[in-house]
């Protein structure tokens, strides 16, 4: 059986992290499980943790008045879900539609918020992944936006 | 290879539309026979056609039927104007001027013993389409198989019988995304770059055949690259307003080539100083 630890380190998205900031992490994490049909989390409410998706899709939604929810993104395998928990207001801009039986690692934003107050350079490394999260939805995005398969 | 080619290259020979089916609202799949039985219709996965719809204009199109299937040509039309939309509404047994094929094509022959990468976008599948049959046909010739395609939403997927019917094949993984997705759709929801992560590729034995709308060519060329790809394996397909096909008016320069005749397959090292030219 995988412990924690492992899943954590062995996770592209800590990979290169110092061992010692690996077992601040897994003092934060826990094992979770999601129906298809539910809502991890939805738009507005507090945004606590993070997850590293194990297997499983979640939709991203949008909702907007008097049309069914717009779904933005699907995160799946290997993705992390959720960056809301790492700046303030701390709440969350979307919904968190669970498509299929997802599997995955929660960790708690509020307490790694404190670890990495109190740590700088776990901070930094936090970030750091993070800032390139960001940076290739961000471009995802402006694509999406471009609707290049409408150009001529 | 080229069967249709006379002595005169503007010359069109007559063809006959045996179907037309709908793929999705605006576009359309038609097969095309020789009039004349003793034409056959060989081409190379990647090239195209000039198809004359008589009385309207012609047009550049490229096959993307069965390399393996020689009794008539397919081709998967977009109607986006007057041209496209006549020969999209032709009816079975309607005549069609066709030239060619023309072009270099994909490199299929040097992709053999290797892991084949491709990634489409919207119509770009399209001219695709006869390198996977050539694959699933020769399977014991090539490695692994990785298709990627991604569409404006699921309503603008082509072939989606054959994507779900190419994905249970052995060795084979196919991905689908799009961009908007809307409530009933389960799959995938993100532009074609996104799929990357999910792919199980292995670059260094890997060649890549890109076809889509060129800002997604260039995004998609840099993820390869990023992949482990090297750059002389990755491989675009280039649009530009094509006219004689043959190299003689000009209409398709792009730099120093021209479209028709050294493509529309180029290697990426060949395109890429001119991908980021402004206005070329």
């Amino acid at each position: 059986m995988e412990t924690l630890e492992r899943i954590i380190a062995e996770h592209e998205f800590f990979a290169g992290l110092e061992s010692y900031y690996t077992g601040l992490l897994v003092g934060c994490g826990a094992n979770v499980r999601f129906h298809p049909g539910t809502y991890i989390f939805k738009e507005g409410e507090e945004a606590n943790e993070f997850y590293l998706i194990r297997s499983g899709k979640v939709a991203l939604e949008l909702f907007a008045p008097q049309h069914k929810p717009i779904v933005v993104e699907t995160l799946s395998d290997g993705d992390i879900l959720g960056w809301s928990w790492l700046l303030p207001p701390y709440l969350w801009k979307f919904h968190a539609h669970v498509v299929e039986d997802t599997r995955a690692i929660a960790l708690d934003g509020k307490c790694l918020r404190a670890k990495c107050e109190q740590n700088h350079d776990l901070g930094y490394e936090v970030l750091k992944r993070f800032a390139q999260i960001m940076e290739r939805r961000l471009e995802a995005t402006r694509m999406q936006l471009l609707d290049v398969y409408a150009l001529r | 290879m080229a069967t249709a080619v006379t002595t005169d290259p503007m010359l069109p020979h007559p063809y006959l539309v045996q179907s037309v089916s709908k793929e999705t609202a605006d576009t359309f799949t038609l097969k095309l026979a020789p009039e004349e039985k003793s034409n056959g219709s060989s081409f190379r996965p990647g090239q195209f056609s000039m198809l004359w719809v008589f009385g309207v204009g012609e047009l550049p199109i490229s096959i993307s039927g069965n390399p393996a299937e020689h009794k008539h040509l397919t081709y998967t039309v977009r109607s986006v104007g007057q041209a496209t939309n006549a020969l999209v509404t032709q009816r079975v047994g309607a005549g069609v001027g066709v030239r060619g094929p023309y072009g270099t094509g994909w490199p299929v022959d040097a992709a053999r013993g290797r892991d084949v990468i491709i990634v489409a976008g919207g119509i770009g599948l399209a001219p695709l389409r006869p390198v996977i049959y050539e694959v699933l046909h020769h399977r014991e010739d090539f490695g692994r198989l990785v298709v990627l395609y991604g569409a404006r939403s699921p309503h603008d997927l082509l072939y989606r019988q054959e994507l779900a019917a190419w994905a249970r094949q052995r060795e084979t993984q196919v991905l689908v995304t799009v961009d908007y997705g809307g409530m009933s759709w389960r799959g995938h929801v993100g532009v074609v770059t996104t799929l990357f992560k999910y792919a199980r590729l292995k670059p260094a034995q890997s060649v890549a055949m890109v076809c889509g709308p060129e800002i997604m060519m260039r995004f998609v060329a840099r993820e390869l690259i990023s992949h482990g790809l090297s750059r002389n394996d990755v491989y675009l397909s280039m649009e530009r307003n094509m006219k004689c096909a043959v190299g003689f008016c000009g209409h398709c320069q792009y730099g120093p080539h021209f479209i028709c005749k050294d493509g529309p397959v180029f290697p990426y090292t060949q395109m890429r100083p001119l991908l980021e030219k402004y206005e070329l």
